[in-house]
């Protein structure tokens, strides 16, 4: 009896440690192990950091050559002062881990597709997407081709050092939150880490094409050339673009040249090109949200009260906690640069230095194109090109699933680039056909040289060297020195294209529809000190239609920000910087100044009911301000929202393939040229056709019905209804900052959507000495059990500014201000 | 006094085997045990002791954490436990945890005990 207790009880005891120390599946999440979870000693209470935390540390590492202070300000912003280049590096390397270790290794696991590693085969083909769009193999040349450069491999490799140097430090109990949450440990950094996370910048600003590509091509063959024409233009009426219209551009050196059978083969509705089909598919590729930009510009001394240059940025992508940046400064007696930094990677990213500013937006510019191929077999080892049989390279990936087998993945690579879709991965058809990808981004890139040479950078000519090594994804790189120059150039490997080459899907059997070279850097768009007195970008197209080569789609070009930054810009004189941090944070909406008018103009007001007229009413007295308590900015939005659905979605949901949302412009400029019966007619009534009348009325009353019940859930102020949020890279709710009331919007300078925005905003007034502000929706600590781990959102939210303190390393030292203090030794 | 000594002797050691964080998290269990073998108590207050010394720890614990961190982490990870947003309760899950992981290790100690002595006392006989 004794030992049936015993076993009893040992059993009991056995079955309560397991269970404890198991993930349980919940749903298509696991849980932690909860006993490792809640223990107090080795779980997340350890990441619980006192409210009034230190921050002091003293690291040896026989690796560094010098001594590094760094000295930590109230914001928790870092000021390093190291003697040399390797132990700036070095530092910043282990204090971004410091402070954001799971964020930088969970994004480059998303980037190298190995996610299904920490979280499961549910993720297996978010993997295998991002390996065959060739994020480990573009990572891996632009390794080697980035080594042959002791500048950039002094820089990466020192910071893995660091990186390592932290992560060797750790206790298990010391480890971040996250890991004990998916239930993993951090592994040894690496210098291709940081190619990989460029290479997840250069997806989410130039990938969109995986998809919009086929989408395009489907659009193109469903509404027949000249109805697709008309309802994805080319030509943008409005453009401001950011090299002013007129302005002589030199003749090319070489003009691509396009296929002869191109009318047939290729632009034609029934090309035999590809029809690419979602509901087959288990998976739809993410795709970057299309409001990945910036607004950037600089305004030179003959427009600020000062007479010194002021230069702005604000980068557009999605919002997260923890934030995508970092501030910080970093100094050795050679330089000495201060701005946001990719937590991942060296160097300040967008900033300033002692004797210039500088900031980025996207370019938009198309440099990834989809080719469809033939293999001879299944085995893709051959494929045909002009009639024969070419050897493709099987590059073989293997993917580890946590919980499962591993999978190996075979992405074979041809001229027309590597195979993304096929048969065995997400079945873009019924025909079997093979999907390849061709991108700028895998063709070995020079990664982050230019930011490091522009944190060093004294003058224009710096500048000029500097951005002249980025290649992918091309930016607008905006200059302002402290000798009162002030500059934009839109860099990057652009390949010179014929008009609407790689707009579709393109026949991959045939060399004539290959890339057939790069535009020359030289004639990449570029602008110094203009008469007007500044330069801005927005992501709009750079040129009017005299640059001599294709620009690409014009979907990928928004339009609106750029026409009111300019407007703005040229109105304003006497500049300050608080007159700038104000424009950044302007809710003034263009598009619905434009729009409202164009709107009235066709509605028939007397036909309304006495509630469609206060509410119109409301929208007619409105003051263009999409500001957080507005009810008028909210009512536009649905009206028009419900406009374009009222013209273009029937249309778009009797197509059998998916197809991509026309361009707002492209329905505004019809109707501003009186030519808004275009595809007004609802297809679905039949013996009836519609009027851009009959629209708008249509869309009047279905916004306002739907603006009736959010009156009732009390959701019509814009900030309420937008809703925006702050997700965790997990997406966890409460470890998110949820219902922020924040203003802006798409079209708008603060183009805060509801989870995508002006994450990092910065003011540069380069005055003898720099004044500087800046804010990010975030804060410097991943950790969020830390009180810094969102420090700025408020501030970001209300649209105030912190003063960056950006001191000599004497200064740094006898400064007040600096709340603790870091030493680096060997 | 002997249910003192033993809660507090769990709780010592629980937290001494606790610091060295390379061993697994439930490693207590085995100090708990040991406690049971050595001192002599029913089966209910071996259990009591068990669970009472190692939640307190753990109670105790977290509530310093939790206090010094004002609350900020618990606030985000209660409503993942489905405990809404209090820390307090949060607190106590974590308490029972370790209490109920320990209580079973000193239960099985317990009966571990009772067999020696049998077999003890058969070789006597």
């Amino acid at each position: 009896m004794r030992f049936v207790y015993f076993f009893l009880s040992l059993s009991i005891t056995v079955a309560l440690v397991w269970a404890l120390n198991r993930q349980w599946p919940l749903g298509s999440i696991k849980s932690p192990r909860i006993g490792y979870f809640l223990s107090p000693q080795q779980g997340f209470w350890q990441n619980a950091e006192s409210a009034s935390p230190s921050f002091d540390l003293a690291v040896k590492s026989p690796e560094l050559k010098g001594k590094v202070d760094v000295y930590i300000d109230q914001k928790l912003v870092p000021h390093v002062y190291a003697d040399n280049d390797f132990d700036a590096y070095f530092a910043q390397g282990f204090i971004h881990a410091r402070f954001r270790l799971w964020q930088m290794e969970f994004q480059t696991h998303a980037a190298a597709g190995r996610l299904s590693e920490i979280l499961g085969k549910e993720m297996l083909n978010t993997d295998r997407f991002f390996r065959r769009i060739g994020m480990v193999y573009g990572a891996e040349q632009a390794m080697a081709e980035s080594e042959k450069d002791s500048t950039s491999k002094i820089a990466i490799d020192a910071y893995a050092a660091g990186v390592n140097a932290y992560i060797s430090g750790l206790r298990p109990e010391d480890i971040p939150f996250e890991y004990k949450l998916l239930d993993y440990e951090p592994e040894k950094w690496t210098s291709l880490k940081t190619y990989l996370f460029m290479m997840f910048m250069a997806f989410d600003l130039s990938g969109r094409d995986v998809t919009t590509d086929l989408q395009m091509t489907n659009a193109k063959n469903y509404f027949g050339w000249d109805n697709f024409r008309q309802l994805y233009p080319l030509v943008q009426d409005s453009l401001d673009p950011i090299i002013p219209r007129g302005t002589p551009f030199s003749k090319p050196v070489k003009r691509p040249i396009a296929p002869s059978d191109v009318a047939v083969r290729y632009l034609s509705s029934n090309d035999s090109s590809i029809a690419y089909s979602t509901p087959d598919s288990k998976f739809t590729p993410k795709q970057p949200d299309a409001d990945n930009g910036s607004n950037n510009w600089a305004v030179s001394g003959s427009k600020t009260k000062s007479k010194a240059p002021i230069l702005c940025n604000d980068p557009h992508l999605g919002l997260n906690l923890p934030s995508l940046w970092f501030e910080m400064q970093l100094s050795t007696p050679t330089y000495n640069t201060y701005g946001a930094s990719f937590p991942g990677a060296p160097a300040i990213v967008i900033g300033f230095n002692d004797s210039i500013a500088w900031g980025v937006t996207n370019a938009g510019r198309d440099v990834m194109d989809l080719y469809t191929v033939r293999f001879k077999d299944e085995l893709k080892k051959e494929y045909l090109m002009n009639g024969n049989w070419i050897m493709s390279d099987q590059r073989q990936e293997m993917i580890l699933v946590k919980d499962g087998a591993n999978v190996s993945e075979l992405i074979p690579i041809t001229k027309f680039g590597s195979v993304l879709y096929d048969k065995d991965f997400n079945v873009p058809d019924s025909r079997g056909l093979t999907v390849t990808v061709k991108w700028t981004a895998t063709a070995g890139n020079q990664g982050i040289k230019a930011f490091l040479l522009l944190n060093r950078a004294k003058n224009f000519n710096d500048y000029s060297a500097a951005i002249s090594q980025w290649t992918c994804p091309g930016q607008n790189f905006v200059f302002a020195s402290k000798a009162g120059d002030i500059a934009i150039k839109q860099q990057g490997k652009f390949i010179a294209k014929w008009k609407h080459q790689g707009d579709f899907v393109m026949p991959g059997t045939d060399s004539f529809y290959q890339w057939q070279g790069y535009i020359p850097m030289q004639e990449n768009p570029f602008m110094i000190n203009p008469v007007r007195g500044f330069v801005s970008s927005a992501n709009q197209k750079p040129v009017d239609s005299t640059y001599p080569y294709y620009l690409g789609s014009a979907g990928h070009f928004p339009l609106y920000r750029g026409i009111i930054i300019n407007r703005k810009l040229n109105e304003m004189n006497g500049i300050t910087p608080e007159d700038m941090m104000k424009m950044q944070t302007s809710n003034y909406n263009v598009f619905a100044e434009m729009a409202r008018p164009a709107l009235m103009k066709y509605l028939d007001k007397n036909a309304l009911t006495p509630n469609e007229k206060k509410l119109i009413g409301e929208m007619e007295n409105w003051n263009l301000r999409n500001d957080p308590k507005e009810r008028g900015a909210t009512i536009f939005h649905c009206v028009w929202d419900s406009l374009e659905s009222a013209v273009w979605g029937d249309e778009i949901a009797a197509s059998k393939f998916s197809l991509p949302w026309p361009d707002s412009y492209s329905l505004l400029e019809r109707m501003l040229k009186g030519k808004g019966d275009f595809m007004a007619d609802d297809i679905r009534t039949k013996g009836k056709t519609e009027t851009i009348q009959d629209a708008v009325m249509i869309a009047v009353r279905k916004a306002v019905k739907h603006i009736e019940t959010l009156e009732g859930a009390g959701k019509v102020n814009w900030s309420v209804f937008k809703d925006t949020y702050i997700n965790h890279l997990l997406k966890l709710p409460s470890f998110s900052r949820l219902h922020l009331g924040i203003g802006g919007g798409e079209n708008i300078i603060n183009a805060t959507k509801s989870n995508h925005g002006p994450g990092w905003r910065m003011v540069v007034h380069l005055t003898a000495e720099t004044e500087a502000y800046c804010v990010y929706a975030g804060g410097q600590s991943g950790n969020p059990g830390s009180v810094y781990y969102d420090t700025f959102v408020n501030n970001w939210v209300e649209g105030t500014y912190n003063k960056a303190l950006f001191l000599k390393r004497e200064a740094a030292a006898s400064s007040d201000q600096m709340k603790w203090r870091m030493s680096f030794s060997n | 006094m002997k249910l003192l000594t033993s809660i507090l002797l769990t709780a010592y050691l629980g937290y001494v085997v606790g610091v060295y964080t390379n061993f697994p998290w439930w490693f207590f269990v085995f100090s708990s045990a040991v406690i049971a073998l050595t001192i002599r108590q029913s089966a209910f207050t071996t259990f009591f002791a068990g669970f009472t010394g190692m939640f307190l720890l753990w109670f105790i614990l977290a509530l310093i954490k939790d206090t010094s961190n004002q609350h900020l982490l618990s606030q985000r990870v209660a409503p993942m436990f489905g405990l809404g947003n209090s820390s307090l309760l949060l607190i106590v899950v974590t308490g029972v945890v370790g209490g109920l992981v320990s209580g079973m290790g000193a239960l099985t100690g317990y009966h571990l005990r009772r067999i020696f002595r049998a077999i003890i006392s058969i070789n006597l006989e």
